[in-house]
């Protein structure tokens, strides 16, 4: 049982190379100058660069707002499913998959039509800035992980025990919330968080379509130039992503019954 | 739940309409960022411009080419890049599973796995152009040039409809690692012990037990990976742009007009297409998935 099979050693090492191999020629690729020298150039260029600053700026506020939002959306609807209504479980579920079954492209062109053809008041109230336009609609997108690790999470404690006790000891509903439920699902709502950060700094089809400047929309008028550039801000984007979901694996293995509440 | 005299003091203690009323936000929320955009497609691709029901858009993007090529390049797309994730995910994911859950090896690959499956898009795209441009760009079609292998010459581009299908398997292997892991882990020991001691061979277990168990949930990990693919676009944005011929490439020329002037119903029909197909994979998901949960849960 310990000793490690052969076969499982060749795959391995197979995948190892399979997935890092891009990377470090990454690493390579960004390091190099036009002049064939070494140089940290293209990653300085990152920081003194004022419209990718302000691309990436754009992105982390967007994915800021749609973490909190999309907890603050979802973990009442699921408490109040599991605990109330029932009934709706099967409804709420389809609902929140749509997403998937509407891929981005098709939400962006709904979008972009409305957004030629919204009233005057709407588009300064919607669209004028990425900010109101792009964030509701990421939660959206966020909303088929979101909704299964909380459901998974809210499913994993005794909420009614914990409801109850709560409420008849004189908590409102939003005490119960944030002060008995939150902290009890803590690492599902964190998975949720740092999957909707992800993926609001990933999201490119929409925000081209609906021509805003995020983070990955820069980096592709960048990247015709300066590809350099572009690659050095991948290698960082990747790392910067990869740091959260890994330091989550931890945050979920530190609770009991940390198998059942599966995040990714 | 399945307790009657707790529902029957919950139905008399608490009135159902303030939990109702608890749905609110989200049924708001959902009825306008996604049913709204859903509405403007699905009512666009069946109306002309007089606003009168037709499926004169149906009728164009089945009948030019133009439209038709694009579709047949993405479902193609989509099954090549879903079979080769779904075989070497599932050898990636039997490898990783037989070391201890918590193990740095299980942490290391789900978060990476993460990162790739549901992040990646055009980062990843700029690694591949890193690795695989054209020489003297890529670097390691640049090595391969030094060491005689000229892919370039030979007819490979990595902006190409090849290219950016070598690209989804990036995210589509690890994207069966995640749907995959979890069949695998309720593959019970016991259940290849009982098969060896009634004297079955390693291949016979494999062939007897493990497969027809795993194969449902192999079926329906592949039709997720096919719809993942089927509605992807970040990746072949940052590689080739909207000339891709893959359908919501089409959709982007569409909306901007880049063929005719005025084609935002097509690109509304190439939508409710679109839409149709993953409804289609998701069903027969379902349909799978039924089956799936009687041997592993």
């Amino acid at each position: 049982m310990g000793r490690p099979r052969l076969w499982r050693v060749v795959i391995l090492v197979a995948a190892l190379i399979y997935f890092f191999g891009p990377l470090v020629a990454s690493i390579k690729y960004s390091l190099i100058q036009a002049n064939g020298s070494y140089s940290l150039g293209n990653y300085a260029q990152i920081l003194s660069n004022g419209a990718l600053r302000s691309s990436m700026f754009t992105s982390l506020e967007i994915a800021g707002i749609a973490a909190v939002a999309v907890v603050a959306l979802m973990l009442p609807t699921v408490v109040l499913v599991r605990l109330r209504l029932p009934q709706l479980t099967l409804l709420v579920e389809g609902v929140t998959i749509l997403p998937i079954v509407v891929p981005p492209i098709v939400i962006a062109a709904g979008l972009a039509h409305l957004q030629g053809s919204a009233p005057e008041w709407l588009v300064r109230l919607w669209f004028n800035h990425p900010l109101p336009a792009l964030t509701p609609v990421y939660v959206v997108l966020a909303m088929p992980f979101t909704y299964r690790a909380l459901d998974t999470g809210v499913r994993a404690i005794d909420l009614r025990t914990l409801v109850d006790a709560s409420r008849s000891l004189g908590a409102s509903w939003f005490t119960t919330l944030t002060r008995v439920i939150l902290p009890n699902v803590e690492t599902a709502v964190l998975g949720a968080m740092f999957l909707t950060i992800a993926l609001c700094l990933g999201e490119v089809v929409i925000a081209t379509i609906m021509l805003y400047v995020t983070l990955p929309v820069q980096m592709i008028q960048v990247g015709a130039a300066s590809p350099g550039i572009s690659v050095a801000i991948s290698i960082l984007s990747f790392l910067f992503v990869f740091v959260l979901l890994f330091l989550l694996s931890f945050l979920a293995g530190r609770r009991r019954g940390s198998s059942s509440v599966r995040v990714i | 739940m399945g307790d009657p005299a707790a529902r029957r003091r919950r139905g008399i203690a608490r009135p159902a309409g303030a939990a109702w009323l608890g749905m609110l936000p989200f049924s708001a929320y959902v009825l306008i960022f996604l049913g709204l955009p859903l509405y403007e497609v699905i009512h666009g691709a069946f109306t002309n411009d007089s606003e009168r029901l037709t499926l004169s858009n149906f009728s164009a993007i089945f009948s030019q080419s133009q439209y038709l090529i694009p579709l047949e390049n993405s479902l193609i797309l989509s099954a090549w890049t879903a079979a080769l994730g779904a075989i070497f995910g599932t050898w990636l994911a039997a490898a990783v599973v037989a070391s201890p859950a918590g193990s740095m090896l299980r942490r290391v690959v789900s978060s990476a796995s993460a990162v790739l499956a549901y992040f990646a898009g055009v980062p990843l795209a700029f690694a591949l152009i890193a690795a695989l441009g054209r020489p003297p760009g890529g670097v390691i079609t640049t090595w391969l040039k030094h060491i005689g292998i000229d892919l370039y010459a030979s007819g490979f581009n990595i902006s190409s409809l090849f290219g950016v299908g070598l690209a989804y398997v990036y995210f589509q292997i690890p994207m069966m690692v995640i749907l995959i892991t979890p069949a695998l882990e309720g593959l019970r020991p016991q259940w290849q012990e009982a098969a060896e001691n009634l004297g079955a061979t390693k291949l016979a277990y494999l062939r007897h037990v493990a497969v027809p168990v795993m194969a449902p949930a192999f079926i329906g990990a592949l039709l997720v990976l096919f719809g993942n693919a089927f509605g992807a676009y970040a990746t072949a944005l940052a590689l080739v742009g909207s000339a891709i011929p893959l359908l919501p490439a089409a959709i982007e020329s569409a909306i901007n007009g880049n063929v005719l002037v005025n084609e935002d119903r097509i690109a509304f029909a190439l939508g409710v297409e679109m839409i149709l197909v993953v409804m289609i994979v998701m069903v027969l998901y379902g349909l799978v998935q039924r089956r799936a949960r009687r041997w592993l849960q």
